[in-house]
């Protein structure tokens, strides 16, 4: 009743191509920007920024990175975490190293740097797939894992890796506080996702799509195969920088090497295919997921605990946290293989008819 | 000399050991085509079992003889992994036919994560000694040809030993029984394989048990190696690179691969590792298997992959 189209005519080129087409979609997406620009650093406390908010954003960015890539262009990738480490360390040396960089404009580098690696990392792609790319991959995780550990150079001779930054300081307004930090995160998350929207709905998406669905046939019809991989892998590895650099210097502010391992990697793998693959919203539903679950899990379990009596020791905790999120992972993937946002669209299309489904 | 054959027969040695986890890889994805993650996770949860088991089972018993005890132990390991193989088949994978390659590559992964938890919370998370009687000392041998001779450990040697024969076994299982001519028929081809008569659930299931038994196989070996730890999970990983290289559909591809990875690694941190800083054997591997990749995309021996619109 709500959610209806009837009526609604587009009459001009420009309406008809906007992001989102249909208006209640159009003011449910304001609502909620501006909801969580307003409205959460109202209500929130700080608590819950730093151990939820801020992790939900910036690794809603980085698998909105991956999607791109795993769900766009259909490369499976397990070296996600290397390019947020590249992002990371890169924006770390321009940092430090030039005088009087703009921690902003760092970040960018960083992202660029990540974009060049994920390029030369990514030249496999077009000569093996699927399985064996995905491993293949893997190779960029521990190269990069073992340079940052070992090549003094990229952590300013720091031992065993750990570095860490200032606050970030954006046109005078210094970025210390949760609160400030969560605004800057959800402002770059923001445009980073339209951008993202807006390019996988553009030629180049397409020849993303085309790529994903079948190779071969798309070579066929003219596209070509280098142009299309290497970009997703460029742009997927651009936001994973720019997410790896936010990550350490936002919300760690202080990391080493072990903060973007493989176990990093399998995370956000397991964000966009839970999220739902070629979905950009999906990536936020996974990210939510995967961010939320084992905080819930840890809770749960101290609470269950307490009911009998048990004094449940940490270690023990931990074992069962990763028994349950395999548990759910799986069983998700069962019941709904294509993800949450599946789900998200089916609900869309019921509400569409609803009251009359017919 | 000396020094390079002994680097060279270690890494031999070494690669037996990493093929022997990369069979269980390329047998269950010869059958049914899920890339197994869980592999890494199925080691670590056969060698903790087998670690506990062989110290439980004698306090149950009251009895105080090794032999048995380690007997005893790898018979209910074995009981265990068969459960555990014959639950994933039946609880996870049964509901996952047909789904996409990444799906099935991130259930496993769940799986991984799942035994990984119930491993160590069932077993405890120390460190267990597995004690087989593995000969322990190493031995110098010919020492006539150079001097001060090669130094070999003979745990290896027993290790890379007890490796051929079980992949002796498993060859002789697929060539010569029925079961194994009906596990290649269904490697083959699924529907074809169904179509006469060959019950695609059955197979799976007796694939991941064969895939478990193997694990059971790497875990004791590794355990006693290294002890049976969290760390024994990541073995999988260092034996990716060997299945690609190999390729995903080739026993002999994991065996030869293996031994590639293992003399390439050991050789590369022997004489390469000093000039960058060290700790090269992890990533050297995956540059070698990506190296091979670009000439032979399939991995040595893999089907040869033909693109038709």
């Amino acid at each position: 009743m709500f959610y209806r189209e009837n009526g609604q005519f587009k009459t001009t080129y420009q309406s008809d191509q906007q992001i989102f087409a249909i208006p209640q979609d159009r003011w449910a997406i304001l609502a909620i920007i501006a909801f969580a620009f307003i409205g959460i650093p109202l209500l929130v406390d700080e608590y819950l920024f730093r151990a939820i908010l801020i992790p939900f954003l910036i690794l809603s960015l980085a698998a909105v990175g991956v999607n791109i890539l795993v769900g766009y262009c259909g490369q499976i990738t397990l070296g996600a975490g290397a390019s947020m480490a590249v992002g990371a360390y890169a924006a770390y040396n321009f940092l430090i190293r030039i005088d009087g960089m703009p921690a902003l404009a760092a970040i960018l580098l960083g992202g660029v740097v990540a974009a060049a690696a994920g390029i030369v990392f990514g030249a496999p792609s077009l000569r093996v797939r699927g399985l064996y790319l995905a491993v293949a991959t893997l190779a960029a995780q521990f190269f990069w894992d073992w340079a940052f550990l070992r090549v003094k150079w990229f952590t300013n001779n720091a031992s065993s890796g750990s570095v860490s930054v200032a606050d970030i300081n954006l046109l005078g307004w210094t970025i210390s506080s949760p609160t400030d930090k969560y605004l800057f995160c959800l402002g770059i998350l923001v445009v980073f996702s339209l951008a993202a929207k807006n390019l996988v709905r553009g030629a180049i998406g397409r020849q993303w799509m085309a790529i994903r669905d079948m190779d071969v046939a798309a070579t066929v019809i003219g596209i070509r195969p280098m142009y299309a991989k290497l970009s997703a892998f460029a742009v997927s590895s651009f936001y994973l920088g720019v997410a790896g650099a936010l990550w350490g210097f936002v919300h760690l502010g202080s990391w080493e090497p072990a903060a973007f391992s493989i176990d990093r990697s399998f995370q956000l793998l397991f964000m966009v295919i839970i999220g739902g693959m070629g979905a950009i919203a999906g990536s936020f539903f996974g990210a939510a997921f995967i961010v939320v679950l084992p905080i819930f899990l840890n809770q749960m379990l101290a609470l269950v605990g307490g009911w009998f009596g048990v004094e449940v020791s940490i270690a023990l905790v931990s074992h069962i946290e990763i028994m349950v999120f395999g548990a759910l992972i799986v069983f998700f993937l069962i019941v709904e293989p294509h993800g949450i946002a599946r789900l998200w669209s089916t609900g869309r299309e019921k509400l569409r008819l609803w009251p009359f489904p017919h | 000399m000396a020094f390079f054959i002994e680097t060279l027969l270690g890494g031999l040695m070494s690669g037996m050991l990493y093929s022997l986890v990369a069979l269980g890889f390329v047998l269950i994805y010869k059958a049914s085509g899920v890339f197994n993650f869980a592999q890494g996770a199925m080691v670590l949860f056969a060698a903790l079992s087998m670690a506990r088991f062989s110290e439980w089972i004698p306090e149950w018993l009251g009895m105080d003889n090794l032999f048995m005890a380690n007997l005893l132990a790898i018979v209910v390991s074995a009981l265990v992994m068969l459960a555990v193989a014959w639950l994933i088949e039946y609880l996870v994978l049964r509901h996952l036919v047909n789904q996409e390659g990444a799906t099935l590559l991130m259930a496993t992964l769940g799986i991984g994560y799942f035994l990984d938890g119930v491993g160590q919370t069932i077993f405890g998370s120390d460190i267990y000694k597995i004690d087989v009687g593995m000969p322990k000392e190493p031995v110098m041998m010919l020492e006539s040809v150079f001097e001060g001779g090669i130094l070999i450990n003979k745990e290896d040697f027993v290790a890379a030993f007890i490796a051929a024969m079980l992949v002796l076994a498993l060859t002789i299982f697929f060539q010569k029984t029925a079961t194994g001519r009906a596990l290649r028929a269904v490697a083959d081809d699924h529907q074809a394989a169904q179509s006469i008569g060959i019950p695609l659930g059955r197979i799976w299931v007796i694939v991941w048990c064969v895939a478990g038994l193997t694990a059971l196989v790497a875990g004791i070996i590794w355990g006693s190696k290294l002890g049976a730890q969290f760390s024994l999970s990541t073995v999988a990983l260092r034996a990716l690179p060997v299945v690609i290289l190999g390729g995903l559909t080739s026993v002999p591809g994991a065996i030869l691969g293996g031994l590639i990875i293992g003399v390439g690694e050991k050789l590369s941190e022997v004489y390469l590792g000093p000039y960058v800083g060290g700790g090269i054997e992890i990533w050297f591997a995956y540059m070698l298997a990506l190296v091979f990749l670009l000439f032979r995309p399939q991995g040595l021996f893999g089907e040869k992959i033909i693109d038709r619109v």
